[in-house]
């Protein structure tokens, strides 16, 4: 109990605030840990709000869990606390995947680490797709490497939810890929990697391949945020008509580039 | 035709005083003119701007129908074929200006109801060749952005625009007006008109006036799905479950029409809010620009600013002379692509039912700040 007072109580550190929660550096149980905190928004109606925010904090927390249950690294949950809006979670020390390949732009590029990285991406985001769970937010800063171990460890699951459907994966993997070309095209085709391994681990990218082939085209261009041109894609889509998770994917690919 | 546009008479300097100032300030300068044409939906407006954003005339005329109906796209255009020719006369008198004046006549080419849409491009074709001025088309998304900029002074907000038919949220990048966020259904106008339909309020002036008055009354708050997907929303699920609910509730007397409205913009409204946030964090922009029909609504726009409040950014919004559709923004919008050298030929003034924001060129972005700054 002491320590308990001691860590918590003491030392919350604010590391980042975002548009829905603020992020705090902090101790549990005598733990290095991180405590994230969903704020209410002033502009909604009080009922509304908790209802939101409640509902979040939970799927955040199961979608969490889920992914650890599906074989894939991710801070170890420590609490949820639903009247203070928080979820109490390990503190994993070691770098982000952003800043190891923001590194290898500066400083070169070490094949051997970069693969390794990159396969471990694949593995993990063909694990949960495969579990039906999708990450909805990634991106590189969103996945950190466990010092010692070299484990990929994934974060951030405020905008994962559950889906089966082809579309909500290959939108995940889509916005993955921005986010890659956006920060770290100096690092080669990283993309090309983390496929390679998603294909192996995950069984169910061409079991999709018979449902969308039906003619049930994925419109993954319709979901995601982050494309732009969404017109022409629905088009292009449309008319070749796509095929698996990879497939609907790289049409994008072709679209925007 | 011609008789219909008869030269300006003398008298006519008497009657509106302007007429003489605005014959000087040519003197001195050519002003650039644009006739503006919109009637993408149940108005018909048209509309007179100078480049430099001055509404030297704006009328315009909504077709209203019975309540508990919305209108149908035959019997629109019928209205709008009724009104377009008094409308232009009406126009051009009040700007006191003759059609020698004008520069170049834009229209609504799309997105829109097909019929009503027709209405205005086909007038323009015909005016066009009557009166030998060149025509622009122009999207309606784009002018209802630009004609929220040039009246609020906003510089590059993120914009959500709000209608009958749309919901977008939309920023400027690259030359585009890219959408970031969107419905993934039907628009939030149509899920309150049709609400409004439901309980057979008034559509004069507009169905969602009528809402938001009695929202006022309203204190209970009703739980009703909430449907955010990333920077998207879907409407048609809470419109029917409420469609669904309300007569039972209504019946019971578990809640008053009133409480109903109340929780329906309530929870529209902050799915709405919410989104355009997350567009802000994206794109890292600070203020927010309201346009569109539902843009009027004073509720929302309380809303969108305590959500620009704690991130420090300002909220720019208009009332319902430029948020609901007009023929002025669309002369504004089409006179911003003129004064940069686009125009329309003839045989491609066409219209089109599905036109997207963000397959329009803005052209007029980017030298803007030395050449189009002026604000009303």
């Amino acid at each position: 109990m002491d320590i308990k007072l001691d860590g918590v109580e003491s030392s919350m550190v604010l590391i980042k605030q975002g548009a829905e929660a603020r992020v705090f550096e902090s101790t549990f149980v005598g733990r290095r840990s991180i405590v994230k905190e969903r704020f209410s928004k002033k502009y909604r109606h009080p009922t509304l709000d908790s209802k939101l925010t409640l509902k979040r904090l939970n799927a955040e927390a199961r979608c969490m869990t889920k992914a650890r249950k599906l074989g894939v690294s991710t801070p170890a949950l420590y609490a949820v606390d639903p009247l203070q809006h928080s979820l109490t979670f390990e503190f994993v020390e070691g770098p982000a995947v952003k800043d190891i390949f923001l590194d290898f732009g500066l400083n070169g590029i070490v094949e051997e680490r970069l693969t390794d990285i990159a396969t471990q991406i694949g593995n993990a985001i063909g694990k949960i797709h495969d579990g039906g769970l999708i990450h909805g937010d990634l991106t590189t800063s969103n996945m950190l490497v466990r010092n010692g171990t070299n484990q990929l460890v994934l974060i951030d699951f405020g905008l994962s939810f559950t889906s089966t459907l082809p579309e909500d994966k290959a939108v995940d993997l889509y916005v993955l890929e921005r986010a890659l070309l956006s920060m770290h095209s100096s690092c080669g085709n990283v993309m090309d990697k983390i496929l390679a391994a998603y294909r192996k681990s995950s069984k169910q990218w061409c079991s999709t391949l018979n449902k969308l082939a039906q003619g049930d085209i994925a419109f993954l261009w319709d979901c995601s945020t982050q494309i732009h041109h969404k017109s022409e894609m629905k088009e292009i889509g449309a008319a070749v008509g796509a095929c698996t998770i990879i497939d609907t994917y790289r049409f994008s690919y072709l679209i925007v580039n | 035709m011609t008789v219909l546009y008869p030269k300006t008479p003398p008298v006519f300097t008497f009657l509106f005083p302007c007429f003489r100032k605005s014959h000087t300030i040519m003197a001195e300068k050519k002003r650039v003119i644009a006739l503006g044409f919109e009637g993408s939906a149940n108005k018909i407006g048209v509309g007179v701007v100078t480049l430099d954003g001055s509404i030297l005339s704006n009328p315009r005329h909504t077709y209203i129908t019975p309540p508990g109906h919305g209108f149908l796209p035959r019997e629109t255009a019928q209205h709008h074929l009724q009104h377009v020719i008094p409308l232009v006369k009406s126009a051009l008198e009040e700007a006191c200006i003759t059609p020698e004046d004008v520069d170049c006549l834009c229209y609504t080419k799309g997105p829109g109801m097909g019929a009503p849409l027709q209405v205005s491009a086909v007038v323009v074709r015909i005016l066009s060749q009557l009166w030998k001025k060149p025509i622009v088309a122009v999207n309606h998304c784009v002018a209802h952005i630009e004609m929220g900029r040039i009246v609020t002074g906003a510089d590059d907000p993120v914009v959500l625009y709000v209608s009958g038919g749309n919901t977008q949220v939309i920023a400027y990048s690259e030359g585009r007006y890219r959408i970031f966020g969107e419905t993934i259904d039907i628009a939030v106008g149509n899920c309150l008109d049709r609400f409004a339909r439901v309980l057979t309020l008034s559509n004069d002036p507009s169905p969602g006036y009528n809402i938001e008055q009695l929202a006022k009354k309203g204190q209970k708050f009703i739980d009703l799905p909430y449907v955010v997907k990333g920077m998207d929303v879907s409407f048609s699920g809470i419109l029917s479950y409420i469609e669904a609910t309300a007569e039972e509730k209504l019946k019971s007397n578990e809640c008053t029409p009133g409480d109903l409205c109340y929780s329906l913009q309530e929870t529209l409204f902050a799915m709405l809010v919410e989104i355009t946030e997350r567009a802000m964090a994206h794109c890292d922009k600070k203020d927010v620009l309201i346009v569109g029909g539902v843009g009027c609504n004073e509720r929302l726009q309380e809303m969108m600013r305590t959500m620009c409040c704690e991130r420090g950014g300002n909220l720019f919004a208009t009332d319902d002379r430029y948020c609901v559709d007009n023929g002025a923004m669309i002369a504004y919008t089409g006179l911003l692509a003129y004064a940069h050298g686009t125009t329309t030929p003839l045989d491609e003034s066409t219209f089109t039912q599905r036109f997207r924001t963000d397959e329009v060129l803005a052209v007029w972005r980017g030298k803007e700040s030395s050449q189009v700054s002026g604000h009303t």
